[in-house]
């Protein structure tokens, strides 16, 4: 039995939007950070549903599993620099929390 | 083309050059750039007698200098040599030649920069043989602003002393009132000829234009006449324009360059002929020569300073003349002008030499004596002044004759006018010279004043014989600038009685006024009338209060309107309060608040991805 398209979509679709949603609403950096991730995650993941959609006697289109791993690659370079700079904005402020980065502001 | 054709093109080149010569190789070197000047003076003038004395060289070149459309229309430079023209320039660089040689005596141990001076002086010489032969009302206007510029250099030169640079732009700005209806007046030329050529002005008849297009064209082109030669109400300028070197007024603002508005006037009348002048426009032209002789003389009467006098006087004798043109009397005009030339160059020189041997004192109340101290000046200077007050036998008396002449005949008024102008005259000169040259010093400057040096009293012995002989007809017959002038001598009509009773009644009476020499004061000063005399009948006053007050005051309110309202405050300021306003209103964007940031971001990105799939 194949898995439709569909579903792989609305997976997709559901992982994105927890994403955005954590982005949006969580203080935390870390999470907000994880949360990033999450949402590469679904692109990654609806990619390579396309993939294997689009290809013809179970053989896949490898350009968008090409694209996502160029994806993965990408992710994990900007998880280095992200953490570090989290790292340094603990050491800095004592705290994780994105509410008190606005001192340009103030 | 003949070489020996363009031959008086050298009037205009020689002073050009020499000027920028001056000027640029010599301005350390003032006594090689007075050299210089004064050579190229004495050429102008050697060729202007050959000229007179029978040289041929046929009609110079004609060079085109802006071409238009039309060939009529075509700016052009070329030269006029007919009688009018080449007689005229025998004034300007006689004169012109007398004063550059007087200038070397005057200006002598002066610490300003004589080349500048000197080239200043050739400058003028270029711009008025510029006018003189011009054959177009155009080159007209262009050697008539020139005549302006140098004169504006030259008033200027003590240019470190306030007053000297107030009467400078004074007598530029005024003029520039004058000019711009003299412009008016060669566009009305232009529609009413087609041309501006002096010479093809006859071809065309008048008598098809409406009269009151041809009372507007004259009137126009004598508003030029009106700044230049510093008629009423323009006359503001002459006076303060004294405040140049003295030979500079006795070349500029007696003899030749005040003269040029009369000139320009009777070429016009010799080029359009005199029908082309209606009555309205001559009435006003001889009204306003009358006003002008009228209220100078009566100035005059009351001035203290010996340059002023002087001043007013030729103010008066100008009015004069435009009364003659304004009478159709072109020929009388141009008698008065050409004798006036030479015996008004004579009394300013006299009244410059006067002024260097008493140090520098102008104001005759302080002279007194020098006609022991300086005899051959004084000399001098009373030749000049019997011809200013028309001395029978003078130059003067029959120039002034000729012009009453004329006067009795066209408009009775005027000769009446004329006549009392000639007492007033008489009266003025006479207060002068009793108060200056007879009794004792009044000052230092004058107890020690001596005889001035040869290069002052060789011109002033030389204009002093002009200011006798040059009335005469083996003189004037050949000298005086109309086309073939024949002088009237002597006749014993009603004309000469009446100006011989004007000068015997202003001889009488300032011999009354002022005695023989002994009065230390004036004793008509004092009154309101003198005060407001002083005061130039406070015409200056009220141009002060109205036009400076008025106009300028009014032109400054508008641009400062422009200034703060428009461009500091809706330009300026406003587009920074604007762009202020709305960083403002964009700053609630700037929360500090990562989350809204993302919220942002990722609705912009909403709508750039609805745009790009739309």
């Amino acid at each position: 039995m194949t898995i439709p398209l569909a579903h792989y979509l609305i997976f997709s679709g559901i992982l994105f939007s927890i994403g955005l949603a954590g982005v949006l609403i969580r203080k935390n950096i870390l999470v907000v950070f994880m949360c990033l991730e999450m949402m590469l995650s679904a692109a990654n993941i609806s990619l390579v549903a396309f993939s294997r959609a689009q290809g013809t006697n179970g053989i896949p289109v490898y350009d968008a599993q090409v694209l996502s791993l160029f994806i993965v690659a990408i992710a994990a370079a900007e998880v280095s620099i992200g953490l570090a700079l989290i790292v340094a904005m603990f050491r800095a402020t004592r705290s994780v929390d994105s509410t008190s980065l606005n001192t340009l502001k103030d | 083309m003949n070489m020996i054709q363009n031959l008086p093109w050298l009037f205009l080149v020689l002073p050009l050059l020499v000027a920028a010569i001056d000027w640029l190789c010599f301005s350390k070197c003032p006594k090689t750039a007075a050299t210089l000047s004064t050579l190229s003076a004495a050429a102008t003038f050697g060729l202007c007698i050959a000229y007179l004395s029978g040289l041929q060289t046929g009609i110079p070149g004609v060079y085109v200098w802006m071409p238009t459309a039309s060939a009529a229309l075509d700016l052009h430079l070329g030269l006029i040599t007919d009688d009018l023209a080449m007689r005229m320039m025998l004034v300007v660089t006689g004169i012109g030649l007398l004063v550059h040689i007087f200038s070397i005596g005057y200006m002598k141990g002066d610490s300003s920069n004589l080349s500048r001076y000197f080239a200043g002086l050739s400058i003028f010489m270029f711009s008025m043989s510029t006018i003189v032969l011009a054959d177009n009302l155009a080159m007209t206007f262009i050697g008539w602003e020139m005549v302006g510029f140098s004169s504006y250099l030259l008033i200027g030169h003590w240019f470190h002393k306030a007053s000297a640079a107030d009467a400078a732009k004074k007598a530029f700005i005024t003029n520039r009132v004058g000019d711009f209806g003299f412009l008016l007046g060669i566009l009305l030329t232009i529609g009413v000829f087609g041309t501006l050529t002096f010479a093809d002005m006859g071809n065309v008849s008048g008598t098809a234009v409406a009269p009151a297009l041809l009372t507007a064209m004259v009137i126009c082109l004598f508003c030029g006449a009106i700044g230049k030669s510093a008629q009423f109400p323009l006359h503001v300028w002459l006076p303060d324009a004294m405040e140049g070197p003295t030979p500079v007024s006795a070349l500029i603002h007696a003899a030749t360059m005040v003269a040029a508005g009369v000139y320009m006037m009777v070429r016009l009348q010799v080029s359009m002929g005199t029908e082309i002048f209606t009555e309205t426009a001559c009435l006003v032209i001889s009204t306003v020569g009358a006003i002008t002789a009228v209220m100078a003389a009566i100035i005059a009467t009351q001035q203290d300073d010996i340059k002023r006098v002087l001043a007013y006087s030729t103010l008066s004798q100008l009015g004069y003349m435009v009364m003659a043109v304004g009478l159709l009397a072109g020929e009388a005009a141009m008698f008065h002008l050409y004798t006036h030339a030479w015996f008004k160059a004579l009394l300013f020189l006299g009244a410059g030499a006067i002024i260097v041997c008493c140090h520098h004192e102008q104001d005759i109340w302080k002279m007194g004596g020098l006609a022991k101290r300086m005899p051959l000046t004084v000399l001098c200077f009373l030749m000049g002044t019997f011809a200013l007050i028309a001395v029978p036998g003078f130059s003067g008396f029959f120039s002034k004759e000729a012009i009453l002449d004329a006067a009795i005949v066209n408009h009775p008024t005027f000769f009446w006018i004329g006549a009392g102008v000639a007492a007033i005259t008489t009266f003025y000169m006479t207060r002068l010279c009793l108060v200056a040259f007879l009794g004792s010093a009044r000052d230092h400057g004058a107890e020690h004043a001596t005889e001035a040096g040869p290069t002052m009293v060789l011109p002033l012995l030389l204009l002093a014989v002009m200011a006798i002989i040059s009335g005469y007809g083996f003189m004037a017959d050949k000298l005086v600038p109309a086309e073939g002038f024949t002088a009237p001598g002597f006749h014993f009509g009603f004309t000469f009685y009446v100006s011989l009773g004007a000068l015997v009644l202003g001889l009488a009476a300032a011999i009354v006024v002022y005695g023989w020499g002994k009065r230390e004061r004036d004793p008509l000063a004092g009154n309101f009338i003198s005060k407001a005399l002083r005061n130039r009948l406070y015409i200056d006053a009220i141009y002060d209060k109205l036009v400076i007050g008025g106009i300028q005051e009014c032109g400054a309110r508008i641009i400062e309107f422009i200034d703060f309202v428009v461009i500091r405050g809706l330009l300026v300021q406003g587009i920074s309060w604007l762009v202020g306003r709305f960083g403002v209103l964009l700053s609630w964007l700037q929360c500090g608040s990562l989350r809204a940031y993302s919220c942002i971001t990722g609705l912009g990105l909403l709508i750039i991805i609805i745009i790009i799939a739309l």
